[in-house]
């Protein structure tokens, strides 16, 4: 969208020759990636090319093998750093939602600012209904997870997200567990987001809403970024055969 | 003497032994329990040394009889033990003893419990818990052990009528229990021993049955609650 102007922003997440095994098999080979703040970054490629396992190196769900990690000045790779403090600035919203199925939707969303004492229970409460609010589940505070339905969940794992005001929000395959006809609003949730300059890298099938939201698109295959660019340059002028051949088949 | 007759001139000695067993299984089911969530904590938690230690208390246990766990703790720790000035008696006798052995024992199949109950948990609750910033214990404490709860309770319950069952065991070591109860009586030799015996497990069968509704009632309760 406007990549001159992003390029001149501050680094926000710094990867350098990020490896990741496991066991025998080495899923990330030596992943250099630079994402600036406000960034919206749609990594894209076949199943079992590693997008899923760089995400989750990110917040360090995975850790790496080698190279380094370094998110707002911090290299999580070093492990002693205080990584829960890291997590608290990077927002993850998982593929299953992973809602906490032992708590309603409110408890959900206000669990980490009051246990994390960010916030009162009070001001947590008024928050996670401003967020409810605006994902349109104001309606469910009260409901358990196991009583909406997936486009419901995926939005309301986006609002707990959010409640930590984090600075970065990680999306791995959001919508890729809904059913069809729920895909457009959780989307249009992500897209509200990015418009809001938040930091974002999603790891996504939906090729029409990469083009749209992305300032780039990262093309990865075997652990390997193939190619990155521009949705124009990418989707429209991809140099890659191995990028061509893929979105032939997903277009 | 019938059944009926032994029921009604025993009460005397029968309500006395029937405090002691419930009081031993009130005991024993809380300590086993703190026990069973502390070593299932200790063996999924990835800690080698903790892994270990958890791994050989419940071998242990498992692989012997509790009869057997009972002659060791009670004889054979005070015997050894003797020389630093251990005794029994010090510390409330045979009674204390018998909660050390069926704690121990109980605890090791809770532990195999919650244990269970915590890998049925979807690994992504965790890590949804842990990406948000929360630590392993605050995640394990406010999401995983409560949804574990909910499987582990038909298990717990289980376990929870077992140990009340093995008390009887703990006779051996001269608790005045109702099995005890039921040997003294027998050997009075003024009643024959069936109708004995089967007062006896008439109050076994009595509280097992009661443990069982509360805890069907507690299960329902909760059961809501779950996915």
């Amino acid at each position: 969208m406007q990549n001159k102007n992003i390029a001149e922003r501050p680094v926000k997440i710094s990867v350098k020759n990020l490896n990741k095994c496991f066991g025998e098999l080495e899923v990330l080979k030596d992943m250099s990636v630079e994402v600036h703040e406000g960034e919206v970054v749609c990594l894209i490629g076949p199943s079992g090319s590693g997008k899923s396992t760089f995400l989750r190196c990110l917040n360090r769900l995975e850790d790496a093998n080698g190279g380094t990690i370094i998110v707002d000045g911090q290299n999580i790779t070093d492990k002693k750093i205080n990584i829960n403090k890291v997590r608290e600035n990077i927002g993850m919203v998982f593929q299953h939602f992973n809602l906490f199925s032992n708590l309603n939707i409110l408890n959900n969303i206000t669990l980490a600012p009051v246990e994390l004492k960010l916030m009162n229970k009070e001001d947590a409460r008024k928050k996670a209904m401003e967020l409810l609010e605006r994902v349109g589940l104001a309606d469910k505070a009260e409901s358990y997870p196991a009583q909406l339905s997936g486009g419901q969940k995926q939005r309301c794992a986006i609002a707990r997200s959010l409640a930590m005001s984090p600075d970065v929000m990680l999306f791995d395959e959001p919508t890729s567990a809904l059913d069809p006809e729920m895909v457009g609003e959780v989307l249009d949730v992500m897209k509200v987001l990015a418009k809001e300059g938040m930091t974002m890298i999603i790891v996504t099938h939906e090729m029409g809403f990469a083009r749209e939201v992305a300032d780039r698109i990262i093309f990865m295959d075997g652990g390997y970024i193939v190619e990155e660019g521009t949705p124009d340059e990418i989707f429209n002028h991809a140099k890659e055969a191995r990028t061509i051949s893929f979105l032939n088949k997903v277009l | 003497m019938g059944f009926l007759e032994v029921l009604t001139t025993s009460v005397n000695t029968f309500l006395p032994a029937l405090g002691q067993t419930v009081r031993l299984a009130i005991v024993v089911l809380i300590v086993a329990t703190i026990l069973g969530v502390i070593f299932g904590l200790f063996t999924v938690s990835n800690v080698k040394v903790l892994e270990l230690i958890s791994k050989i208390y419940i071998g242990i246990i498992r692989g012997t009889p509790l009869l057997v766990q009972t002659f060791i703790i009670y004889y054979g720790l005070a015997q050894s033990l003797r020389p630093f000035g251990f005794q029994w008696k010090a510390i409330g006798g045979p009674f204390t003893a018998g909660i050390v052995a069926l704690s121990l024992n109980a605890g090791a199949y809770m532990a195999e419990i919650v244990r269970g109950g915590i890998e049925a948990v979807d690994v992504g609750q965790m890590e949804a818990a842990r990406s948000l910033g929360l630590s392993y214990g605050k995640a394990m404490q406010k999401i995983i052990l409560p949804q574990a709860f909910f499987t582990m309770l038909p298990a717990i319950i289980n376990q929870f009528i077992i140990t009340l069952k093995d008390t009887s065991l703990i006779s051996i070591i001269g608790i005045r229990e109702l099995t005890q109860n039921g040997k003294i009586l027998s050997s009075n030799a003024v009643a024959k021993s069936m109708p004995i015996w089967l007062v006896v497990a008439f109050y076994y069968l009595v509280i097992c049955t009661v443990l069982s509704q509360v805890a069907k009632i507690v299960e329902r309760k909760v059961s809501h609650r779950a996915k």
